[in-house]
């Protein structure tokens, strides 16, 4: 017990040290911006790739439109600090909870169906997102959106992702992430146990479409412009790469798989065109010889949360629960 | 009033009659059995008092309340609960989060409270945990909370399901062949859990089953189906002796 | 009056085009349930052997297609034999994602060996012009229609009359017969991926032609077009795939001419959500019994 709690502390301790020491780095230019920016943008990947995991890890529908939420968040936050000249925390949290609240209207009807035809319907409102933002001359239609103010930096990034790894995986871990998984795993037993199935759903969608507004919100105000472009369903397949590779039902899997695809990417910059003939090659090997992904939906124990003191008793010199 | 009452329930799929003019009657504290070949409705007629399927025509009330058309969940918080001829358990969950599941729909914590782990997360998971064990022990489960459910052997298998319903704490329970791959001693064990369990959690239960002394031994009251329509009604040595039943089940079941 | 004519004219040809494509997305999906996304790209790849075998062997029109279709079968079968067979029995989801791979694969690829440059597609037909109720038509729009509604009978004709076809359908409905059949499961996936490549490579040499210009990544959004039209119509059915594809085809060229232009996209999806919400599981498919 003393062992596996002195492994949490140093968990924790780890991760305090990382933060602090790679923003230290920073300060002191020992990182240089671009090797700066590209460890937020994993920071953001993460976010992005453990709320889709939400939905088609735990939840295990199959959304392939998380690009559309980014979108939301990018441009809502975006006219927030741009048009209205809201604070950054502003702007980032209404961007978030307007993506929700999108995502919760889009999920009435998109759960009516499930399977391939949720995909489609998901990558539809993608798409449409898209287009609209492409066709609305407030936002810079086609040319996006100029002149964010640069206000995500690495310590932004890093608190974001902590937090949103700390509370997914406290949800995941509870009665709300017991019932996602049950629905998973045999929804009509699941409905059978007294579950509103649908709204569980739609509660899962809106946190994911949360999350992934916040991401946009911060990939915003990084790169200081954005366009409609940049959040086609090639971003949206970006996520599901990322997703599928590090292993679906695992956030441990989502921070590695989000880490190595985009570490991967900037690694072979040198390479030119090949590189992105290298990545997919990479992501083939990887998914024939491990089809579940690299951690399949293992959580490494010391991530795992606590069970409450009751639970203590009955969980000691068990095997392992996952 | 009775608890449950059906009245001239039909099920039809495209054409195919799977059950016509169905009616029942279940006392609070009944144990009744329905029977009939395969292909005969059983199981349709489950769908239908759970809300898996909105039955083509009928009604059907549970404790004075018509839930004919009513949701699968709003069923069973409002007292059904079942089990499933083939399992349907939630595999890659352990044996704990199965019943924990169960229990969910009368958890009360706020998802801030999840986040955050506070005082009423801890409150309320204490004390599912503290209930689900106490289920578990009652069917032999605790000692394996944190085997995944896929892994138990078969019959455990079967009993979770019975503990995983009761956790949802039903005053009707319809068990769909719990017996069905179990030798005569596993079922004759069976047999003395669901006489113990109706003792034990005041039950009403209604159950599918194919297995004879099973149904023979433990049913007060037996409605057999055959082609989907009602062929017989009665106490068990009714039951045996009815003609039209022999002819229709019985004289296939129990000669071989 | 004429102008609606014209606009008919472009929708069948746009349609038809989607139809072909989708066909193979249909069958693959009726036999492995896969999506496979990289059939854009085996349509894009057929467009670069039609421009490749006119260009360099100087082939004419019907041996060109001919052999393109040819050598998408052989990608289609080769792409199936490596990266899908081993993961037959992994879940589904690691399936779909492999697709994914070979799809970014092949696109860029393509990229970098070839450049990403648009390349202009040789000459194959001479463009001639018809006035038909005061519209004008091309040979080649009607060459595209009449290609299409010709395979797709062709196909329809495979499917419900040959042993393979039956075999195809065993798969989907009812694998028992298949066994009795006396066919293996490799054998109709391997004549399923070829069929269906063979009819993007058409796709994609008819896309050549009338655009007309190709480029490694032209099967991105067509695939996607396409997928949607068989998801329309009602994935896994031959006439869904026929049905999904003529509907965009006639949505895009129609919301294109009464809207602005850039409401294309949308409006297509937004119509392929509505119509999946009114019938789940597309026009043309049964609903899905849930067995309990
Ligand atoms: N969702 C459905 N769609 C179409 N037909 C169905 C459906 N559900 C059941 N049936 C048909 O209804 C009839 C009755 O089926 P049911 O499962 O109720 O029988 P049963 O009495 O439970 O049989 P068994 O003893 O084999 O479990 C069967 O012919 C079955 O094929
Ligand atoms: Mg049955």
């Amino acid at each position: 017990m003393s062992k596996s709690r002195s492994k949490r502390l140093g968990f924790w301790l780890v991760i305090l040290a990382l933060g602090v020491g790679m923003e230290a780095l920073g300060q002191f230019e020992i990182i240089d911006g671009y090797v700066m920016q590209v460890i937020e943008l994993i920071g953001i990947n993460i976010i992005l790739v453990a709320s889709l995991n939400l939905i088609n890890g735990f939840l295990g529908e199959f959304a392939i439109g998380h690009a559309g939420f980014m979108a939301l968040g990018a441009y809502i936050s975006a006219i927030g600090t741009v048009k209205f000249h809201l604070p950054f925390v502003v702007a980032l949290l209404v961007g978030g909870l307007l993506t929700a609240g999108v995502a919760y209207l889009i999920g009435i009807p998109a759960f009516k169906t499930f399977g391939d035809y949720l995909a489609v319907i998901t990558l539809g409102f993608n798409m449409i997102i898209v287009n609209l933002l492409n066709n609305i001359e407030y936002v810079g239609g086609p040319r996006g959106m100029v002149g964010l103010p640069k206000s995500t930096n690495f310590l932004w990034v890093f608190a974001t992702t902590i937090l949103t790894l700390v509370i997914l995986r406290n949800l995941v871990y509870s009665n709300y992430g017991r019932v996602w998984i049950a629905i998973r795993e045999n929804v009509i037993a699941a409905e059978m146990m007294g579950i509103n199935v649908n709204r569980a759903k739609l509660k899962a969608f809106a946190i994911a479409g949360f999350f992934a507004g916040l991401a946009g919100a911060l990939w915003g105000h990084m790169l200081q412009y954005i366009n409609p472009s940049s959040f086609t369903y090639l971003k949206s397949t970006d996520m599901l790469v990322m997703l599928y590779l590090g292993g679906l039902g695992s956030l441990t899997g989502s921070v590695l798989g989000a880490t190595l695809m985009t570490g991967l990417l900037e690694v072979l910059r040198d390479f030119g065109v090949w590189r992105m003939v290298i990545s997919p090659l990479i992501l083939l090997i990887i998914m024939l010889t491990r089809p579940l992904g690299l951690l399949g939906n293992r959580e490494p124990r010391f991530v795992v949360p606590k069970e409450p003191k009751a639970a203590e008793e009955v969980s000691h010199n068990v095997p392992a629960a996952r | 009033m009775s608890l449950l009452h059906a009245e001239h329930c039909s099920m039809h799929f495209k054409g195919l009659k799977a059950v016509q003019d169905f009616t029942l009657d279940l006392e609070e504290g009944e144990l009744v059995g329905l029977i009939g070949p395969n292909g005969a409705g059983k199981t349709t007629v489950f769908n239908m008092l759970t809300g898996v399927y909105v039955p083509t025509e009928g009604k059907i009330f549970f404790q004075g309340q018509e839930i004919t058309k009513a949701k699968a969940w709003q069923i069973n918080q409002g007292g059904i609960a079942r089990t499933f001829q083939n399992i349907r358990l939630f595999g890659d969950m352990t044996v704990l989060d199965n019943i924990r599941v169960a229990l969910s729909f009368r958890i009360r914590y706020k998802m801030l409270d999840a986040v955050l782990r506070w005082s009423q997360y801890q409150k309320e998971e204490t004390r599912v945990i503290e209930e689900s064990m106490e289920l578990l022990r009652l069917f032999h489960l605790d000692g394996k909370q944190h085997f995944l459910a896929k892994n138990l052997p078969y019959g455990e298998q079967r009993r979770l399901e019975i503990a995983r319903a009761l956790a949802t704490k039903p005053k009707l329970l319809l068990l769909d062949e719990p017996a069905a791959g179990m030798n005569n001693k596993e079922s004759e064990e069976l047999m003395q859990l669901i006489r113990w369990i109706r003792e034990h959690f005041n039950l009403t239960i209604l159950l599918i089953e194919h297995h004879m002394p099973v149904v023979m031994g433990i049913c007060e009251r037996i409605k057999v189906l055959d082609f989907g329509q009602t062929i017989a009604e009665g106490t068990p040595l009714e039951i045996q002796s009815n003609k039209r039943v022999i002819e229709a089940y019985l004289g296939e079941e129990v000669e071989d | 009056m004429s102008y609606f004519i014209q606009q008919l004219l472009n929708a069948l040809q746009l349609g038809s085009i989607y139809a072909l494509i989708a066909l193979g997305y249909t069958m693959v999906y009726g036999v492995l349930g896969l999506i496979n996304f990289a059939h854009g790209d085996i349509f894009m790849a057929g467009a670069f052997f039609g421009f490749f075998i006119a260009v360099m062997l100087k082939l004419s029109l019907i041996p060109t297609l001919l052999l393109a279709m040819f050598l998408a079968a052989v990608l289609g079968i080769a792409i199936e034999r490596v990266a899908y067979r081993p993961l037959r029995k992994a879940p589904r989801m690691s399936l779909i994602i492999t697709a994914l791979g070979v799809s970014l694969f092949l696109e860029n690829f393509t990229r970098a060996t070839l450049g990403g440059q648009q390349r202009s597609f040789p000459k194959l037909l001479n463009v001639q012009e018809f006035a038909l109720g005061g519209a004008t038509v091309t040979n080649l729009q009607i060459l595209i229609i009449v290609v299409s509604l010709v395979l797709m009978l062709l196909l329809r004709y495979v499917v419900q009359k040959t042993m393979i076809g039956k075999a195809m359908r065993a798969v989907s409905d009812n694998k028992e017969v298949l066994a009795l059949m006396g066919i293996s499961l490799d054998t109709v996936v391997m004549a399923t991926f070829g069929i269906g490549s063979a009819l993007a490579a058409t796709a994609g040499i008819l896309v050549g032609m009338a655009y007309p210009v190709i480029d490694p990544y032209m099967g991105i959004a067509v695939g996607w077009k396409a997928f949607i039209a068989a998801v329309l119509g009602g994935i896994g059915l031959i006439d869904g795939a026929l049905v999904g594809g003529l509907i965009l085809g006639f949505v895009e060229i129609f919301a294109a001419a009464l809207l602005p232009s850039t409401y294309r996209d949308g409006i297509a999806f937004a119509i392929l959500i509505i119509v999946l919400l009114l019938k789940p599981t597309g026009l043309l498919g049964r609903p899905v019994v849930k067995k309990v």
